[in-house]
């Protein structure tokens, strides 16, 4: 078994696509309709075409506010993307407007960073582990 | 109100809280969580955290604030005062305590 794909619930999927394809970088996989105006919206890493793809979900259903605006509020990522270099990664993002809640951080072998996605989640960053 | 401070320090993980915090103010509660366990190799609750930052803020040496979604901690260290006032600190700036 393995992780083909996860999901991240996104207030606007139009606006989704642009961040995570013009801001962080990832590409459009998979963009099929589904039902009046959800899409089901996919990207991977240009580094991993093939990999575990990241479905932007649609946000509407009621559980979601609660749940996203509480771990938010407590600064908990909800998704973990790996960088080669955390602090680099930092900076680029910051530069395009990007708002982080934890700036790059050493903790013994990981470097993590947390941003906020404009699409309603906490994002971490960390190296790759060795 | 002294209460509190005495209790609020007596505790070595809120110390190391405060560390953190002196380090870095305007933490969230995960990035204390993740300073608590990869750092000191705490393992601790988030719960419990949270437990540990109410009394911290309730002695006044964390405040809290929001911006936008998001909360953040912040270090005060103004009610240590109190400790300093009640048993003051001799002035060991002079001269010849400078001399090695």
């Amino acid at each position: 078994m393995k992780i083909h794909l996860t999901s991240i619930f996104v207030d606007d999927q139009a606006k989704a696509l642009r961040f995570y394809t013009e801001v962080l970088g990832f590409v459009k996989k998979h963009d099929v309709p589904v039902g009046e105006k959800d899409r089901w919206l996919t990207v991977v890493s240009p580094e991993d075409p093939e990999g575990t793809e990241l479905l932007l979900e649609p946000a509407g259903h009621p559980a979601v506010a609660p749940y996203r605006d509480t771990l938010v509020n407590d600064g908990i990522p909800l998704a973990q993307f790996a960088v080669d270099d955390v602090r680099a990664e930092y900076e680029r993002l910051r530069g395009l407007g990007v708002r982080f809640t934890q700036e790059p951080l050493e903790m013994g072998p990981v470097t993590t960073a947390v941003f906020d996605d404009t699409c309603g989640n906490l994002i971490q960053i960390a190296t790759k582990p060795q | 109100m002294a209460a509190d401070l005495f209790k609020a320090l007596a505790d070595p993980t809120r110390r190391t809280i405060l560390d953190e915090l002196a380090e870095k103010s305007g933490q969230t509660l995960f990035e204390i969580c993740s300073r608590l366990s990869m750092k000191h190799r705490l393992s601790i609750s988030r719960q419990a955290v949270s437990q540990h930052l109410a009394v911290l803020e309730e002695a006044g040496l964390v405040e809290t604030r929001r911006e936008g979604r998001y909360k953040f901690h912040d270090l005060n260290t103004a009610p240590l005062r109190q400790i300093t006032e009640r048993w003051p600190v001799p002035d060991t700036s002079g001269p010849e305590q400078s001399i090695p």
